[in-house]
């Protein structure tokens, strides 16, 4: 059997873009999911495909990532996006006082703007607060959380990349300092296996911790959830955010025919143990419907936690919001002296693509592998393919 | 009910792993609240009970279709399917029609290999803006989660049936065909396997978490091919009275 040069533990957005990447650079790759794809952080994110906008005033690295990648992926998973944009709705008088700022911090990033009135923005989006005060109009879009990661999956799997849901990372194979593979346990077949890898990767988002951990190698991430509403109807047809520094329950945007609010954030120890709290529900309600006001009454379809994968000082930020929504790439060997291990962790769906083209060099500068990333221009197969499009050998 | 003592239900879980020589059902006393879904006792079992459980899940609400299963007979999504009210025991079961691949988890390809020749894009315009701005996107209501075929009777005995699902689209890409041919489209469901082969149960319909009235497309395609044939043999009629 051929030795996969690359595991990949994690079947989420950055797995799947990190398998799409190596695969394409000629790389053998095996991804590793515990469940089915999708089934951690990613398939339950808001559906927003970031301007940066949201971060422009107070996280620039992150906003500009936000809009670079955002037009990358407009052009290589054309389809998998409603194009409708954005807007940043002022309901106050503090929200009008951020706005200078606001557009010039997105004018800093690269971030289009176009300034509404009251009226123009009620023309165009009924349902907003008629007592708002100002729109800005920027190029957020919405997108389908997990059909957008299944078209890297069909890609990289078109390109050989070996895909294993439902295939659980019990322990990393070592060899001393050196990670040589991961141990993994088949939930389908029931049996365990070794799979020995030339580089591990870590993309397990907010799992990482864990994970690194069982090579004596720390991760500094905070699982921070959030909390999103789904609401029955389709409420508006833009992404509508709120124009002041991020907080809870400030976008809400259409998912086919439901509308969805979100989000609030928190930090805790455990991903796979998250509630809901009832007060963060009617939050979404409250603030929600001060920038969409049908949300106050609309029908409840669904409420439900995520855990985003924030890099910060462990024991610093508490409440998650002052976390930084950037990504980073650890090598292990340079970070704890564990050769072998790299992790790719924090960002959002909207970065996945660059996430990956982040991890894929580090990947590809520890296994002496000189082939440049080819993501950029490098367009999509449909998310069906990763049904029909069979399985590599 | 007071918070302190929640109310149990026993679960029957469908187990079943590849070399097991037939599926067994497991059960499991969860404890549940007004709030808690199918999919939040079944993940609560996989964390808490059972860590080889193994089913689907992805968004959480009713906008992925990956969670579709039989609860108590009847096709749902576990992730908006609330426990309440649905008894002290529920017996929970994969999807019918597909083969299973482990437990709830079923394999879609078939689903999506009838879906194929509608060309399933996922966004469409079809919302009118002010008319002097673009048309609006939405993504097609369809969720793709198989509901609609594990509940059709005429799916369970024939096979080839291309089932309400891809019947469904291609209605859709009739109304607003975007570049695509309309004649090769009504040529793909005019089958005795396709828009004809439906017995009119409508069971497709009422299973459907997305509203998308299968059904109701199918009627509509039926209707429109129909006509076709009636214009067809009009014209037909009319040429040969010519003189």
């Amino acid at each position: 059997m051929d030795r996969p040069h690359v595991a990949i533990v994690g079947g989420g957005g950055t797995g799947a873009a990190l398998a799409h990447d190596l695969a394409l650079r000629g790389l053998r790759v095996m991804l590793l999911e515990r469940g089915e794809l999708t089934s951690g952080t990613t398939g339950r994110h808001h559906g927003l495909l970031h301007s940066g906008a949201r971060y422009a005033v107070a996280d620039a690295e992150s906003a500009v990532e936000c809009i670079q990648e955002n037009r990358i992926l407009r052009r290589i998973a054309s389809g998998s996006f409603e194009e409708n944009g954005g807007l940043f709705v002022a309901v106050t008088d503090e929200d009008m006082d951020y706005k200078p700022g606001f557009l010039a911090a997105c004018a800093a990033c690269g971030i289009p703007t176009g300034e509404l009135t009251p009226a123009e923005a009620l023309q165009i989006e009924p349902s907003l607060n008629p007592a708002l005060k100002a729109a800005v109009w920027v190029p957020d879009a919405t997108m389908d959380a997990m059909r957008l990661p299944l078209r890297f999956f069909a890609s990289a799997r078109r390109n050989g990349a070996d895909l294993c849901p439902f295939t659980e990372v019990t322990g990393l194979l070592r060899h001393g300092a050196l990670v040589t593979g991961v141990a993994v346990h088949d939930h389908l077949s029931g049996r365990d296996a070794e799979v020995p890898a030339d580089l591990v990767v870590n993309a397990t988002g907010p799992w990482c911790e864990r994970l690194a951990g069982m090579a004596g190698a720390d991760v500094p991430v905070r699982p921070s959830p959030g909390v999103l509403l789904a609401l029955r109807g389709r409420l508006c047809n833009r992404v509508v955010n709120r124009l002041h520094p991020a907080g809870d329950g400030d976008i809400v945007l259409p998912q086919r025919a439901l509308s969805v609010v979100g989000t609030s954030a928190w930090v805790v120890t455990d991903p796979d143990d998250l509630d809901v709290p009832e007060e963060h529900v009617q939050a979404m309600y409250r603030e929600g419907a001060r920038l969409v006001p049908a949300v106050a009454a609309a029908g409840f379809r669904a409420a439900w936690s995520a855990a985003r994968p924030l890099v910060g000082a462990a024991g610093g930020a508490s409440s998650g919001r002052q976390l930084s929504r950037t990504f980073k790439c650890f090598d292990h060997a340079v970070t704890d002296g564990v050769e072998g291990l790299v992790t790719i962790t924090g960002g959002k769906a909207t970065t996945l693509r660059a996430m990956a083209e982040a991890a894929a060099d580090v990947v590809c500068a520890k296994l002496g592998v000189q082939v440049p990333c080819r993501t950029r221009e490098t367009v999509l197969e449909p998310h069906t393919a990763y049904y029909t499009g069979g399985r590599a050998a | 009910m007071s918070e302190d003592q929640p109310r149990m239900v026993l679960l029957r879980v469908f187990r079943y792993r590849s070399g097991d020589e037939a599926p067994r059902y497991d059960e499991f006393r969860v404890p549940i609240g007004p709030r808690t879904t199918v999919l939040d006792a079944l993940l609560g079992v996989r964390r808490l009970q059972d860590p080889t459980l193994t089913l689907r899940h992805s968004c959480l609400h009713a906008s992925c279709g990956t969670c579709g299963m039989r609860v108590n007979g009847r096709e749902v999504l576990a992730c908006v399917t609330r426990l309440d009210g649905l008894g002290d025991r529920v017996v929970v079961e994969p999807l019918a029609g597909a083969p299973v691949v482990g437990d709830l988890v079923v394999d879609m390809e078939g689903f999506y290999r009838r879906l194929g020749p509608s060309g399933r894009p996922l966004v469409r315009a079809s919302e009118q803006a002010a008319p002097e701005l673009p048309d609006l996107e939405r993504f097609e209501d369809c969720i793709e989660c198989g509901l609609c075929l594990s509940a059709c009777p005429v799916a369970a005995t024939d096979p080839r049936y291309l089932g309400p699902a891809a019947l469904a689209a291609a209605g859709r890409l009739l109304e607003e065909p975007r570049g695509a041919d309309p004649a090769a489209v009504l040529g793909w469901v005019d089958d005795a396997h396709g828009a004809w082969r439906c017995h009119v149960a409508f069971e497709c319909s009422e299973v459907c978490p997305a509203g998308v009235e299968p059904a109701g497309a199918i009627m509509g395609l039926r209707r429109r091919l129909l006509r076709d044939r009636l214009s067809r043999l009009a014209g037909l009629h009319d040429r040969e009275a010519r003189p």
